[in-house]
């Protein structure tokens, strides 16, 4: 049995965040070096601010400050950051309340170690260098012997305030295609196509899956299926794809490979995109090194009956 | 012991658009659901559950949104679940709202499904590049685009129908205020003169990337019977699943499909649904799934759903208007589309459609479907109470 593969799989993306009156205050706030939270109808601090009152449901907008120096209220200790954490060096995550609030912000508490720090130690914010509007303004806490910070009351209106910000999002996973996939894609390299054939209905899966999905039993047994197949539908590509190199227009196809149970998707190649039509029989174009047929040409045949594949549409 | 009736006394919805960058999350869902209690004459005090749904958490990049949104919606300290069925999950998400209160587990549950497309980008949630697998080299048009190809051979509908559906359900999204297009200048030759994208499928005739929230409530006989306003009550509503690909799939007319549309009739007694139901709001992202989904849902026999289309029937006056709100290709919130299906039928039967409100509407049916014509949710409602 062929090895099972594995690669990295990285799902990365810029999203972006339109914040709303009071998220917009809160970050701007801390862009200018002010911490922000918002009261709520039972008269509560809450910081980091929310749009809607927790208790009510009531919309709140009556924005506070509180001060930039407060009292930690838990804490875990982080051995190992990890790539886009507050800290390079390890540190202490910290849920601190800070003076004036009555919730406590989680963030990163810049420590020595876990013996330096304890529930109930005051600490303060250390400021960005650079700050542009984002909870990372907070370059993280430290520890903060002094007397609370003067406040003068800021009502969270601001020039320039910011109302949108690009929240780059990135998960790191290991993709396994499974027994049954592998030993496709390990097949498909001497360009040979194997299906698996469901014990219950007969049916042969190419990709196969290692199971039926209509009965809901395991597939082993191995049927090597095309390599002519029929064009059973098709739709004629007129836009380019950011990131695919192939010219406009295109065909894309639902091919069904002799034997198999149902059609599979690829491109059609070799004959001109206006040419091409239900129940042209083609064969895979392999090009050197690749996993995976390039296209599917004509193989010469004549057009298949529109009977004998109307059951794969 | 029979089923609760369930009955919507509340509909509430934002103008949908492009990009809604005044308002977070947050905001969207809220303008909804103020608008759904607002309409019920309720407030946050009086609903005893919150039902949420939206497509995938990559279309925003938000995790498990739902926790951060209890407090926009009165969630805190009541039952708050998430739904997730892909393009159905707004229909799907009314379904279990309303399953709560016919199963009398609660009087009065607010439901509500949002999308906010312009924070991410829909295209790119969806092709994620998977090791080993071959790029899907075509987009989500050209996903489907080979289906209504294979439906055209099947039926031998002339080529012109697809652009038929575009025209009357962009000039039917001119009577809603709520629809994201409104395409003022909108003509036949337009829609037939726009650019084939992925042929058979003209841009015309695909939906718009849409920033949207839908709300509904839900209540038992007691709560409609304190409702101002005229309930819609339903009388019938299922869902189905099967895979999005697998051996002997009809892609044109699923059977999951045809068997959710067969459950809902049976609950409600429709013996011929094109004969008992006045009105369809259906979930049709490319337009040739009107005839298409008037045949799986048992309008039409197989082949002949074109033939409502270019005749007329399905017109805002026709004889079984679809799709009256201007459907899904005027507005595309993808996690919310369906709910705004759900609410069309509702808004109709209790009279207060506005504009686009087809005169007479006592039962009308809202249809969802999403993944690969994967997952199926429809519900019949009228303008009286099931005889339970």
């Amino acid at each position: 049995m062929p090895e099972v593969l594995k690669a990295p799989l990285v799902v990365e993306f810029p999203f972006t965040r339109s914040l709303g009156p009071v998220q917009s205050a809160f970050l701007t706030g801390l862009r200018e070096r002010i911490v922000l939270g918002v009261k709520t109808g039972d008269g509560r601090v809450l910081v980091p601010p929310v749009e809607y009152d927790p208790v009510t449901a009531e919309e709140i907008r009556d924005l506070v400050e509180v001060a930039p120096t407060g009292t930690v209220t838990t804490w875990a200790w982080n051995h190992e950051p990890r790539r886009g954490q507050p800290l390079g060096t390890p540190f202490a995550w910290v849920l601190v309340r800070l003076d004036g609030a009555d919730t406590a912000l989680l963030h990163a508490l810049d420590a020595p170690g876990p013996d330096a720090v304890h529930t109930g130690m005051r600490v303060r914010v250390r400021w960005a260098e650079e700050r542009s509007g984002a909870i990372t303004d907070i370059a993280c806490f430290e520890p903060y012997e002094g007397r609370t910070a003067e406040l003068f009351g800021h009502s969270g209106e601001f020039e320039d305030a910011i109302h949108g910000i690009v929240a780059h999002a990135r998960l790191d996973y290991t993709y396994s295609p499974g027994r049954a996939q592998s030993a496709y894609i390990d097949a498909l390299a001497s360009r040979r196509t194997f299906g698996e054939r469901c014990p219950s209905c007969r049916k042969v899966y190419v990709p196969p899956r290692g199971a039926c999905p209509t009965c809901g039993v395991a597939t082993s047994e191995q049927v090597e299926v095309g390599p002519g197949g029929t064009v059973t539908t098709f739709c004629i590509v007129n836009i380019k794809a950011k990131n695919l190199d192939i010219e406009v227009p295109y065909v894309y196809a639902h091919i069904a490979l002799d034997g198999a149970g149902l059609a599979l998707h690829g491109r059609i190649g070799g004959i001109p995109y206006d040419q091409v039509r239900m129940g042209l029989r083609v064969e895979p174009a392999w090009t050197e090194g690749a996993r995976f047929p390039d296209h599917y040409r004509p193989n010469g045949e004549p057009d298949a009956d529109y009977e004998t594949y109307k059951e794969l549409l | 012991m029979s089923k609760e009736p369930v009955a919507v006394v509340g509909i509430g919805q934002t103008k949908h658009v492009a990009a809604r960058r005044d308002v977070s999350i947050a905001g969207l869902v809220r303008e909804a659901a103020r608008r759904a209690l607002d309409d019920a004459g309720l407030d946050w005090a009086d609903i005893d559950a919150v039902v949420i749904g939206k497509a995938p958490d990559f279309f925003e990049g938000v995790m498990m949104p739902e926790l951060y949104l209890a407090d926009a919606l009165g969630a805190v300290g009541k039952p708050m679940l998430r739904v997730h069925t892909a393009g159905s999950v707004g229909g799907s998400t009314a379904l279990v709202a309303a399953n709560l209160v016919a199963a009398r587990v609660h009087s009065t549950v607010l439901t509500l499904a949002f999308e906010k497309q312009s924070e991410s980008n829909a295209m790119w949630g969806l092709s994620l590049p998977i090791p080993f697998q071959q790029p899907l080299l075509a987009g989500a048009g050209g996903f489907f685009a080979p289906h209504v190809r294979a439906y055209m051979r099947r039926s031998g509908a002339p080529d012109t129908v697809g652009s038929l559906v575009a025209y009357k359900d962009r000039r039917n999204a001119l009577k809603n205020p709520y629809a994201h297009l409104h395409e003022h200048d909108i003509t036949l030759e337009k829609v037939q003169a726009s650019p084939m994208l992925w042929d058979p499928i003209r841009y015309s005739e695909t939906c718009p990337s849409s920033d949207g929230a839908c709300a509904m409530v839900l209540t038992d006989r007691a709560g409609a019977a304190r409702s101002a306003k005229p309930p819609a009550w339903m009388l019938g509503g299922a869902m189905r699943s099967e895979p999005t690909l697998f051996a002997g799939k009809d892609a044109v007319s699923p059977q999951a499909g045809k068997d959710c549309a067969a459950d809902v009739y049976r609950q409600a007694g429709i013996a011929d649904p094109r004969r008992d139901i006045d009105a369809v709001e259906m979930y049709v992202p490319f337009s040739w799934y009107e005839p298409m989904w008037l045949e799986n849902l048992g309008f039409a026999e197989e082949g002949e759903g074109w033939k409502l289309t270019e005749s007329g029937v399905t017109e805002l006056d026709g004889d079984l208007p679809v799709n009256m709100s201007g459907g899904v290709l005027s507005t595309n919130p993808i996690g919310a589309s369906g709910m705004i299906r759900f609410a069309e039928a509702a808004l109709q039967v209790r009279g207060q459609a506005g504009e686009h409100q087809v005169d007479g509407a006592r039962k009308v049916l809202g249809h969802a479907y999403g993944g690969g014509s994967q997952f199926f949710s429809m519900w019949l409602v009228g303008a009286a109470a099931p005889d339970s």
